[in-house]
C-alpha cells in the first residue's frame, strides 16, 4: 500500500518534498517513484517539479509518466507544486510548450515591463522568496492558515487560467497573479509548501487529511 | 504587501564545526551546525547558508552528513557552497538535502560548470558567489578564499554568470568580510543593477543598521550575516524587527 505517491521524472530535487510529507505524516507510506503503477495504486499523489517546462513535459514523457499523472489528477487527492501546478495547464510561454491540458490556461513569464515596484525600485526575475498568499475562498486545505500568510516562491512563470473560478489563492509581484488553483480533487500551488517552514508543513498536513472534496 | 527582502544567517563549516573568521583568517569555533541551524529557524530565518571551508579533502563528507540532518528537520531553503567542482558534486549536496548549490572558485576557474550544473538542475537552485575586492576605480573578482587574484571585473563577471545559468548571486565584499563595518555599498548596487536576479549581500555586517542599508541603498534582495548572529549580539528576529522599523517589508 502506498500513501503518497511523490511523482518523479527526473526534474529537480524531489528529497526535500518526501522529507516534509515524512515529517507531517509519519505513520504514511510516502514513495518517490516513477513507477506508473505506484501512481495508479497510490491513495493520494504529489506532482512536483522544477527547471524548465519543455524539460519537464520531455522527462515525463520519456519515463511513460504522463497517462498515470492525467488519470491521478482526475480521480484522486492531487497536490501539484511549482512546475507541478503550470504543467496542468494547455501551454507555457516558456519555450512554447504544451502542457498536460488537464486545466484550461497558459503559462506567462513576468514582464520585463511590469518589473517595477510602488517606490520605482526593479523587481528581480526570478520571484524568490517569502511573498503573502491571499486566499480567494475557502478550501479545506488552507484550514488553520491564516490569509495572507508567507510562502516561498521561486519562479519566473505564473499560471493563467481561462475559468477564473479555479483561483483559491493570489499574491502580488507588483501585479496580482493566480498562485493556487483547486477543482475537485486537484489542488496546485506556486509556491514551495516544503520550504516554507511552518506554513508550509501544515498546508502539507492539511493535504494529507484532505478527502479530495472541495 | 509583497515579497519580503530575506535575512540569511551564514553558517562557515569546518571539519564539522560552525567557525568564523575575520578576513577569512583567525578562525574561532562558533557551535554544532545542526543547533545553530534550528535555532535560527525558530528565530526566523528565511533561509539559511552553509559554506564548506574545510581545507582537507578527508572531512569534506561531513558537509553532506549535516546537511541531511538539518533538512529533516528545518523547512526553509538550505544553499550550501564550497569545494563544488562539478556537476556531481551539485548533485551529491542536492541528494543530501540542499535546495542551492553556491559555486565559487569553480566558476572562475571552469565557468561551463554553471551553465551545466544549471541545464541539469535548474537555474533556481544554481547560486554564483562572487567575492570581490576594490582595485582601482573597480572590483576584480577573487577566488580561493580571497587569496588569488582573477583580473575580473566583478560587474562584468556577475552579467556572465546571470548568461550562463546563475540564478542568484551571493556578493560578498572581501574587504569587508569579518571587519563589522558593513557591507560594500557601492558594489553591491553596481552589480544589483546589472542583472536581473536577486542578490545576496554579503561581507562587514556589524549591526542592525548595516542590514537595513544593504537593501535600501545595496540594491540587495537579501543579506547575509554570520558573527552577528553566532554569539548572540542579535537574534534574527530581532534584526527583522529593525529592518520593519525602517521601512523594509520582512516575514514576521
Amino acid at each position: 500500500m502506498i500513501d503518497i505517491a511523490v511523482v518523479d521524472y527526473g526534474m529537480g530535487n524531489l528529497r526535500s518534498v518526501s522529507k516534509a510529507l515524512e515529517h507531517v505524516a509519519p505513520d504514511k507510506r510516502v514513495v518517490v517513484t516513477s513507477n506508473p503503477a505506484d501512481i495508479a495504486v497510490a491513495e493520494r499523489v504529489v506532482f512536483p517539479g522544477q527547471g524548465a517546462m519543455p524539460d519537464c513535459v520531455r522527462e515525463l514523457d520519456a519515463r511513460g509518466l504522463r497517462q498515470a499523472v492525467i488519470s491521478a489528477a482526475a480521480d484522486k487527492p492531487f497536490l501539484g507544486i511549482c512546475i507541478g501546478l503550470q504543467l496542468l495547464f494547455d501551454h507555457s510561454e516558456e519555450g512554447n510548450a504544451a502542457g498536460l491540458g488537464i486545466l484550461p490556461g497558459n503559462v506567462k513569464r513576468f514582464a520585463d515591463a511590469d518589473m517595477v515596484d510602488a517606490n520605482g525600485a526593479r523587481l528581480k526575475v526570478p520571484h524568490m522568496g517569502w511573498n503573502e498568499v491571499y486566499q480567494s475562498r475557502p478550501h479545506p486545505i488552507w484550514n488553520d492558515i491564516a490569509d495572507g500568510e508567507r510562502f516561498y516562491y521561486v519562479h519566473s512563470y505564473y499560471v493563467v487560467p481561462e475559468d477564473a473560478d479555479i483561483e483559491v489563492g493570489y499574491s502580488n509581484y507588483p501585479k496580482r497573479f493566480t498562485s493556487c488553483i483547486a477543482r475537485d480533487n486537484i489542488f496546485a500551488v506556486q509556491f514551495h509548501p516544503e520550504k516554507s517552514q511552518h506554513a508550509g508543513l501544515k498546508l502539507l498536513s492539511n493535504f494529507v487529511a484532505w478527502d479530495g472534496r472541495p | 504587501m509583497s515579497l519580503a527582502k530575506r535575512i540569511i544567517p551564514c553558517l562557515d563549516v569546518t571539519d564539522g564545526r560552525v567557525v568564523k573568521g575575520v578576513n577569512f583568517l583567525e578562525l574561532r569555533d562558533a557551535g554544532d551546525p545542526v543547533e545553530i541551524a534550528k535555532r535560527y529557524d525558530d528565530q526566523g530565518a528565511d533561509e539559511l547558508t552553509f559554506l564548506d571551508i574545510t581545507a582537507s579533502s578527508d572531512n569534506r563528507g561531513l558537509i553532506l552528513n549535516i546537511i541531511e540532518q538539518v533538512a529533516s528537520q528545518v523547512f526553509i531553503p538550505l544553499t550550501v557552497g564550497g569545494g563544488v567542482r562539478e556537476v556531481d558534486d551539485v548533485r551529491r549536496l542536492l541528494n543530501a538535502g540542499a535546495d542551492k548549490v553556491s559555486i565559487n572558485t569553480s566558476a572562475v576557474t571552469n565557468p561551463q560548470l554553471v551553465a551545466d550544473a544549471a541545464g541539469r538542475f535548474g537555474s533556481q537552485c544554481i547560486v554564483v558567489a562572487i567575492d570581490a575586492k576594490q582595485v582601482g576605480d573597480h572590483w576584480e573578482v577573487f577566488t580561493h578564499g580571497g587569496r588569488k587574484a582573477t583580473g575580473l571585473d566583478a560587474v562584468e563577471w556577475a552579467k556572465k554568470m546571470v548568461e550562463l545559468g546563475a540564478g542568484e548571486l551571493l556578493v560578498t565584499s572581501m574587504d569587508r568580510d569579518g571587519t563589522k563595518i558593513g557591507f560594500n555599498l557601492p558594489l553591491n548596487r553596481a552589480i544589483s543593477d546589472a542583472v536581473s536576479v536577486p542578490i545576496i549581500a554579503s561581507g562587514g555586517v556589524g549591526n542592525l543598521l548595516h542590514l537595513v542599508e544593504g537593501v535600501q541603498e545595496g540594491g540587495a534582495d537579501a543579506v547575509l550575516a554570520a558573527s552577528i548572529f553566532h554569539y548572540g549580539e542579535f537574534t534574527v528576529r530581532q534584526a527583522k524587527e529593525y529592518m520593519r522599523d525602517h521601512g523594509i517589508e520582512v516575514r514576521l
